[in-house]
Order: structure tokens, then sequence, then C-alpha cells
């Protein structure tokens, strides 16, 4: 089958955004930095197509990098291969799914 | 590293070689039209401004008109007047005539109507077009280009392919010491912190702050709040966690360089070189104004959707993020990105081929846009009511 691909765009990021559809659990991801290298990953869950696959244990409390900075902070520990979006990450600044509260 | 460029009197290289033909006031556009049709290497800077607006809105007018007309790529300078506008025709002629290239200001009032100014128009045209064709054009270092950056028409791929694409060419022409400037304040909403630490002193970070809040100000002011709901439900379906991954998704195509200070929209970039932000807001024909009020010789401009729009004097590179939309749109874009979320190139190698190919743009190859004239994205920023 094609190669399911997820770009990791600075060196310092701790996920990977997924580039294909369908992707389930148990599957094979090639994660591909920006000078074009791979390294293939184990995914843990379904990851739908533009979300993120975790590319480094990440603990709790710790921060989520992409872009080489900050995006938000992980609520759990997440492992290599588990999908990382609002039910793990919390924002420092704004998230739109909890208006109203305080992050 | 060299482009072939037009050396002006003030020593500023232009990109292209044009006779910019500037109505102070939206009233002498279809006059600027009638001369620009009938005549060649003549470019109309049409916009909806210059009357009836408060002296602040009057005074940006004016000096956006100044930035334009000092912009290299305008060989000569043909101003069209009304007679009775808000715009400063008398400074606007005097600052660009300093600059040591050639310039004519026709009235229309004065000339006795539309047809006599037509007519006299055509006739300063003709000469100055004349005067600056046989210039040529000879090597400049890359240090003299200023580096415009847009984006617009985004989707899903553009925070991933295209802006990664630009944010590479921006970090090298920095290295190789040129100048880059982005703007789309609104953008920088939920990243702010993250520039206010690019900035190479606490004065440019906070400036950026206070840049931010005026837009939220401004905003609220009509009783909008931009940062409530962000990211939105479709956002975050799309994949998107937080506000901060929205805006670094946009701000990526900046590159990673340090921030050397904050322009006001009307602003000419300094001969500081390197990294700099504009205050603009992400309306295509604003922003390509500002950026070519900044003295830009060549805008990059980044999409996902589709935004084929171009700016009368100079090229803008369009590098899509989209594979889908690049196959459909092809007489549009210019740079296929979207092989990289295809995993059939790398952000750097369609970096280095977005590179290659500024260089020729700058040294007279033409982009798709102008070549079907798509060029006519153009309005000035303004802020007050209309009076």
């Amino acid at each position: 089958m094609a190669d399911i691909l997820a770009l990791k765009v600075n060196d310092k990021d701790n996920v990977a955004t997924i580039f294909a559809n369908d992707v389930k659990a148990g599957m094979s991801v090639n994660i591909r930095d920006k000078k074009g290298n791979s390294v293939p990953e184990k995914l843990r869950a379904d990851i739908p197509y533009g979300h993120k696959v975790a590319v480094k244990p990440i603990k709790k409390g710790e921060p989520i990098i992409k872009y080489g900075e900050e995006i938000g902070v992980a609520i759990a520990d997440i492992l290599v291969g588990d999908y990382v979006h609002v039910h793990n990450l919390d924002s420092q600044r704004a998230r739109g799914d909890l208006e109203g509260q305080e992050v | 590293m060299n482009f072939m460029g037009y050396v002006r009197p003030d020593g500023k290289a232009g990109s292209r070689n044009y006779v910019a033909v500037i109505p102070s006031v939206v009233c002498a556009n279809e006059v600027v039209d009638a001369i620009v049709s009938q005549t060649i290497n003549t470019k109309g800077l049409l916009h909806h401004q210059g009357c009836c607006q408060l002296p602040p809105d009057l005074d940006r007018v004016t000096d956006t008109l100044i930035a334009l007309g000092l912009h290299p790529n305008a060989g000569a300078v043909l101003i069209v007047s009304l007679g009775c506008e808000g715009t400063d025709v008398e400074k606007l002629y005097h600052t660009i005539k300093a600059s040591g290239k050639p310039v004519e200001v026709i009235g229309i009032q004065d000339l006795g109507g539309m047809t006599n100014a037509i007519a006299a128009g055509v006739k300063a045209a003709q000469k100055l077009s004349m005067a600056i064709s046989g210039i040529l054009r000879q090597p400049v270092d890359i240090s003299n280009y200023i580096m415009g950056i847009k984006c617009g028409g985004s989707d899903a791929t553009s925070g991933l392919a295209s802006n990664c694409v630009i944010g590479y060419v921006a970090d090298k022409i920095v290295d190789l010491g040129g100048t880059v400037v982005f703007g789309e304040t609104t953008e920088f909403i939920g990243a702010e912190h993250i520039l206010a630490r690019r900035g190479v002193t606490p004065e440019v970070g906070e400036k950026i702050y206070e840049k931010v809040a005026a837009m939220e100000a401004r905003a609220k002011s009509l009783g909008c709040d931009m940062r409530k709901g962000q990211p939105t439900p479709g956002n975050i379906a799309g994949g998107l966690s937080s506000i901060e991954e929205k805006s670094l998704g946009a701000i990526v195509k900046s590159g990673t360089k340090p921030i050397q200070g904050v322009l006001e929209y009307t602003d000419i970039v300094t001969d500081e070189k390197g990294l700099w932000i504009k205050d603009t807001p992400g309306r295509e024909i604003e922003i390509l104004t500002g950026m070519a009020a900044t003295g830009a010789q060549c805008i990059l401009f980044s999409t996902g959707r589709g935004a084929p729009q171009g700016f009368p004097i100079l090229p803008v590179l369009k590098i899509c993020g989209n594979p889908n939309t690049y196959e459909h749109m092809q007489n549009d874009m210019d740079i296929n990105a979207g092989r990289i979320i295809e995993g059939r190139a790398s952000i750097e190698e369609v970096g280095e081929e977005a590179f290659a190919q500024l260089l020729r743009i700058l040294s007279g190859e033409q982009t798709k846009g102008e070549t079907i004239k798509y060029s006519q994205s153009m309005d000035i920023y303004t802020m007050g009511p209309v009076i």
C-alpha cells in the first residue's frame, strides 16, 4: 500500500501532521522532515487527514511543539504514535471549543 | 549573488521599468485608464481614496502615493490630479521629483475637463515612456531586494506547504543581506507573544503587542471580538487544536529570523536590512499596496484555494500549497508547493525552486499573473469615516 505521509516542519517539533485519508491505529506512517528525510512510526490511534500525531513522548504538563514553537500544553501523558488534539492539548491563549471557560 | 535590475537615480533597484500613472484621487481614475490604454509601459495605480476623508487618512493617502511613486519599479511618474481633492498633490509631486526620477503632473479642472486631460496625459506619458525606454538592466546585489509576503485564500495546506516555502525563502533572503517584510496584523492574534520574543529589542516586542491591541480595539469598537471562538469549530474539525497553532501556520511564512522593527502602513523600509513587520490588514488590495509602498520589487504570495490577485507595477509570485488547486488553476499559480503534502518534494526542495524562480523574475521573467494582466489589486488602507 502507498506510504502514509506525516509532515514535521521543524526539528524541534514533537508532533507531525498527517496527510492521508483513512489512517487507522496500527498502521505505519512516514514522518517526513523539512529536508525530506523520513522515519517510520507506528500509529496508536485513528487520525483524520490534517490532524496531528505525536513523534516524541510528551509528559503531562509539557509543551506541545509545532513550527518549533509551543502550540499548547499536554493535559495527559502522550506516547509516540498517539493522536494529539483538543482532548489532550490545552491552549495557553485561546481555544474555540472552551469559550467562556478559563484555560 | 545578483539579479538584473534597473538602477534608479536614488540608488534603488527595480525589477520592472514602468511609467507609474498615479491618480491623486478616485475621481481621476477614468483619465488614468485612458492614458494607460493609449501608451505602452505605463501602469495605472488606481484607488478609491483622496477626498472627503479626515486629515489623518488624507495624510495616509498622500504618503502611500508618495511611497508608490518612489518605488524603484517606477522609472518615471505621471500624476493625474482633479484639482479640488484632499490629497496633497504639491507634496506628492515634489517628494517624488526630489528622488531624481522624471515626474509630470496634469490637472483635469486646470486643463478644461476629461478630454483635454486625456490628450495632455497621453502626450506626457509618451514623453516619459520614451525617456525611460532605453534604460538597461544591470547586475544588482540581492541585498537590494525587498521581499514582500502575503497569504490569501488559505486552506489546510497553507500552514504546512506554501507558507513553509515562503518562510524558507525569507530566511535565505535575510542571510544574503536582503530585506523581508510581512504583515497581516490580524493573524498575529494568539501568537503575538512568540513574535514579540523574536523582536531585536524589548521595544520591538512592545510595538507588536501594541499593533495587535489596536487592531482588536478597532474591531471591538464595532462590537466584534476577534479573539472569541478561535480557532473556529471548522478549524478544530480540520485539525487545528489552538489559536497558537492557527496563527503560527500563518506567521511561519516570515521564516525564523529576528524582527528588526514594525513599519507603519505608509513606511518605506529603511537601509536597515533583515526581517520587518508592516502593520497591514489581510485583504489583498490593501496589503499588496502596503507591501508595494515598502519598496518590495516582488511579492511572494501563498495560497491554497487559489487567490489570483496581482499588483500594477510589480510581479506577485503565486505559491500554491494545494496540489488540486494547482492542477485546476495552472494559468494563475506559479509554483506547485502541493508536492510537499503529496510527499513528492521537501520544503527545502520547493524553497530552492521558488528562490531560483524569484531571481529570474526579479531579472525580468514574467509571472503567470503578469502575462494575463491580473494586476489591479490595489487600494489604500484607511482608518476613519468617509465624510
